[in-house]
């Protein structure tokens, strides 16, 4: 391949490798992929200062179809491996990509960490509450009661719901959407990766072929109207196809969902997405407890604390500024020595 | 031993081997490590052997909480800590219990007599007190109230409670030993100063105990003497007293410089290996980044990530984070990228013994990881020599792209020994130069930058970093086609990459040494080590020399791959013994290899060998 995006304006076809796409027809990932390779050139990225970092799984493979930097490393570990690319070169754009096994499960531990830190990486999680690459066993986040190969009589684990998991780890930025609307995939990714520090966007995506129809329940064209409900900063939260239903905070601060005509407009929770207490985020992501009941999209939580990266690297120019640059010798001779003659 | 009278009245030795024990509270590390630094100063060769408990604190007063400190002093040449102590400072009944074993018949013994009371005996399972039943007849005993004359002496000072005034006792044992042994005060006093500067009646109290130990050893008639172990005639240069872990440290400090590439270390905490992260942690000014990850795989997955966005990535570890960072191991060996392995070898397996040293992750080291995975392999012998083991880990991992496995241990580590140091001149240009441009040109005149490009003789493949424009790629696990890097589940292309790797390691061996072989080289009998049983295989090999007799010893630094010549050499000699910290495990790859019945030599009880035991065994094979 020929890579010639050194123009400062990026089409679609400078953000797209060589490699054909191989995951299976119909997959949530084709559509995410493609979001992807639309909304890059609307950015002030470029290919050569880009790298995707992923795991195990199928939408490990996502690096592979993005002409950019990237590194399909092992299971689990693609936030570690991002960590650590994105504090030796902080100018980088990192993202990292894995499933709901990868980054929840064989690798949760790395996404936690990750995100506390608040290293500058935009994660993608692609949830499609299934194993699909290991051909369909349940997942974290697959629901109690699933019925699957490694679970003949149904999955008797309790699932991790993602942004909860994001918001109880300190993450600065936890977004969600859907590989149904591209659009609202590309506005998501879009403020994820303008966040500086670790974001964390959860992507419920169709894995036709294990777990087929997972989302149907509320990401239908017919049924978002009724069961998506659209954060928007600053706005009373509203949803339903004539905006009759919101959401509010009854007196055990939990979130619930109420007919506008009940209580009025003014009773309503203004979503602030800005809030340093994630109690109000947190209660809005324990509103469905799967998704099939009214289900909260967009941005949860942005909050603006020191990047990892930053901070280590200001370590590191103090230390320069006060020791001066190191030199050999002076470590050599950094305790008592003595001369023989 | 000498036994001459120098001009200041002291008895001159050409050698003394001191063991410091006590509680773990009492600061015997700390004490053993000053008068270490004192002789060192003073000139002494010398070499030590810290051990102690797993354990923060034990129960006081018990045998599991002994801590001690066993140093050598000498004037002249010296490899080990030596085997028996001449004198043993026990600062209460469970290090006396514990240490006399140790202790030469006729040595010295000098206690703290006032923790020899009913609690502490019984703690120790003294059922009468040791010091007026007869049984340290064999010994030369000292008994000095070292606690009550500590107290004493810091009565007068402002801020310090008679508790307090305790904790300093250790410092009244070191000057006492300090005069019986005629070391300079002070390297003692400008430490002290130094260390506990910000709380000002703590200097006070610390240095009125090392005088008043001095002071006593001085003016009392209990000892007859004082001694006095002359400088050592050490080639010319400036020396330091160093650490194995410490050495190690500035070695990849000094490799980022050297490669002109910045040090990202990734790490979790791991006995004994952290020290590492913290002396490269003090040394922010020389641009490197230090990483405390959530866990070992996080540690070295990290120092992967790092290696990509180029810098010169190291993880540091001990035997069971090698165990858990084997599949990002073999992820590194897959995408050719270079990686600093350091693992401080310690007792296994599982926990085993973290704080007691062995050598017995060679063959995980080799072989630990799925697949065909060779990745070379560098063992350090001494402490010192961990400075240059850690530049050469990085010059053939950056050369040939490749992770490097460098094998320390827990002997190495806390062992320190004067090091003389390095002409900075001299140390190894390794830069390298990352690939910034198209590297191939199709058929159809197009240029590409085909990542698996290869270098025809290191069989390095071309390095371009994030960043550079015209270059992205992308890299990954699976198998991958030759040149181009794509996806390649062809079977004889997975055959001829698994080749590559194979070849690419091996090819090294054109690009180090011949083995290191010293002494008798018309030897029938051949002694193979590698690591940090080095000090007792020479000092061994003297001692059997002394006795009469032809040996020859070879210590291997590269193990993977071994030097091209030795298989020759091993076929040199009649026999080969293999002394090791281990189960076997060197002689194992020596026979696969050789085909040589090598003699195997273990031991597994986390001390490293002692000079006679090893001596008897050559000895045995000899007649």
């Amino acid at each position: 391949m020929t890579d010639t995006a050194q123009a400062p304006e990026t089409t679609k076809a400078d953000w797209t490798s060589d490699q054909e796409p191989r995951w299976c027809p119909g997959c949530g990932d084709y559509s995410i992929l493609t979001a992807m390779q639309l909304m890059l050139p609307d950015m002030d990225s470029r290919p050569e200062s880009t790298v995707f970092i992923s795991g195990i799984g199928c939408a490990a493979r996502f690096p592979y179809y993005m002409n950019t930097y990237g590194m399909h490393s092992i299971h689990g570990r693609a936030p570690a491996v991002a960590s650590g690319l994105a504090i030796a070169r902080p100018e980088l754009d990192v993202w990292v990509i894995g499933g709901d096994g990868d980054m929840l499960s064989i690798g949760g531990n790395h996404l936690i960490h990750a995100m506390r830190r608040n290293i500058n990486m935009t994660i993608l999680l692609f949830n499609n509450q299934i194993y699909g690459l290991t051909k369909g066993q349940y997942s974290p986040t697959s629901e109690v009661g699933k019925v699957t190969k490694s679970t003949p009589m149904g999955s008797v684990d309790q699932p991790f719901n993602a942004v909860s998991v994001a918001l109880g780890a300190e993450a600065t930025f936890v977004a969600r959407t859907h590989d149904m609307d591209r659009k609202h995939m590309q506005e998501t990714f879009r403020r994820a990766h303008e966040h500086r520090g670790s974001a964390l966007v959860e992507i419920f995506q169709n894995c036709n072929v294990f777990n087929d129809g997972a989302f149907a329940a509320i990401t239908k064209k017919d049924k978002r109207d009724s069961m998506l409900i659209q954060l928007n900063h600053g706005e009373p939260i509203r949803f339903g196809a004539d905006n009759e239903f919101g959401v509010t905070s009854n007196s055990q601060g939990n979130a619930e969902i109420v007919k506008v005509s009940d209580v009025g407009e003014a009773a309503l929770i203004v979503h602030d997405e800005n809030s340093e207490n994630p109690s109000s985020a947190f209660a809005l992501s324990r509103l469905a407890s799967g998704p099939y009941e009214p289900t909260p999209v967009g941005v949860f939580r942005q909050v603006q604390r020191p990047e990892y990266s930053s901070a280590a690297n200001q370590q590191i120019e103090v230390a320069k500024s006060q020791q001066g640059p190191g030199e050999i010798i002076d470590l050599l001779t950094s305790q008592p020595t003595w001369e023989v003659t | 031993m000498t036994d001459t009278i120098s001009d200041s009245g002291a008895r001159e030795l050409s050698r003394i081997i001191i063991r410091f024990a006590g509680d773990s509270g009492d600061g015997m590390q700390l004490t053993g490590e000053r008068f270490t630094s004192a002789s060192a100063i003073f000139g002494n060769d010398l070499s030590t052997l810290p051990e102690f408990p797993a354990e923060i604190r034990a129960p006081q007063g018990t045998l599991a909480g002994v801590s001690a400190f066993q140093v050598q002093v000498s004037d002249h040449d010296i490899t080990t800590p030596g085997d028996a102590p001449n004198v043993l400072i026990a600062m209460n009944p469970a290090a006396l219990k514990k240490e006399i074993s140790k202790l030469e018949i006729g040595g010295t013994v000098i206690v703290n007599q006032d923790t020899f009371e009913e609690r502490n005996l019984a703690k120790a399972g003294y059922e009468e007190n040791p010091l007026e039943t007869g049984e340290l007849s064999n010994y030369t005993l000292f008994k000095v109230p070292m606690t009550s004359m500590t107290k004493e002496v810091c009565k007068e000072i402002e801020g310090i409670k008679p508790r307090e005034a305790e904790r300093s006792k250790n410092f009244f044992a070191l000057g006492l030993v300090s005069w019986l042994y005629q070391r300079p005060m002070e390297p003692t006093l400008d430490w002290i100063e130094k260390k506990f500067g910000k709380t000002p009646n703590v200097v006070q109290a610390n240095n009125a105990a090392f005088k008043a130990g001095h002071a006593y050893g001085e003016t009392t008639e209990a000892f007859d003497y004082s001694y006095e172990v002359k400088p050592a005639a050490l080639d010319a240069g400036v020396y330091t007293n160093v650490n194995g872990n410490t050495a190690l440290s500035w070695g990849l400090v000094a490799a980022g410089k050297l490669s002109e590439l910045q040090v990202f270390l990734g790490s979790y905490p791991i006995t004994p290996a952290s020290d590492i992260l913290h002396e490269l942690a003090k040394h922010k000014n020389f641009g490197v980044a230090t990483f405390q990850a959530e866990d070992e795989i996080a540690a070295v997955a990290s120092a992967v990530g790092a290696a990509f966005g180029g810098a010169l990535a190291v993880t540091t570890t001990s035997g069971p984070g090698v165990a858990l960072k084997g599949e990002a191991i073999g992820l590194a060996i897959n995408l050719e990228l270079p990686l600093v392995v350091i693992d401080i070898q310690r007792g296994g397996p599982s926990t085993g013994l973290p704080t007691k040293t062995e050598a017995s992750d060679l063959l995980m080291a080799m072989y630990g990881r799925h697949g065909e995975a060779p990745m070379p392999v560098i063992a350090p012998y001494s402490p010192g020599y961990c400075f240059h083991a850690a530049i050469e880990a990085a010059r053939i991992a950056l050369k040939y792209r490749t992770p490097v496995m460098l094998l320390s241990d827990g002997y190495l580590a806390n062992g320190s020994e004067p090091w003389k140091l390095p002409d900075v001149d001299s140390l190894p240009d390794i830069t390298t130069v990352f690939t910034t441009e198209a590297n191939h040109v199709d058929e159809d005149g197009n240029e590409h930058f085909w990542p698996y490009k290869r270098d025809p003789e290191t069989l390095a493949r071309a390095w371009a970093v994030p960043g550079t424009p015209g270059l992205m790629h992308r890299i990954g696990g699976i198998e991958k086609e030759d040149g181009t890097g794509n996806i390649s589940y062809d079977p004889l292309n997975h055959q001829r990459m698994t080749d590559i790797r194979q070849d690419k390691v091996a090819n090294i061996a054109a690009d180090i040494p011949p083995t290191w072989v010293e002494g008798d080289l018309d030897a029938d009998v051949l002694l193979v080590g590698w690591g940090s049983t080095w000090g007792a295989i020479t000092s061994a090999a003297k001692q059997i020399r002394e006795a009469g007799h032809k040996i020859a010893h070879a210590h291997l630094i590269h193990i993977n791959p071994f030097p091209r010549d030795l298989g020759e050499v091993l076929s040199r000699y009649k026999t080969v013994i293999c002394p090791e910290m281990n189960m076997g495990q060197l002689s194992k790859l020596l026979r696969a290899e050789f085909l040589v019945d090598v003699k195997s030599v273990n031991k597994v009880q986390g001390q490293p060998f002692m000079t006679t035991e090893l001596f008897d065994v050559i000895l045995e094979e000899l007649t």
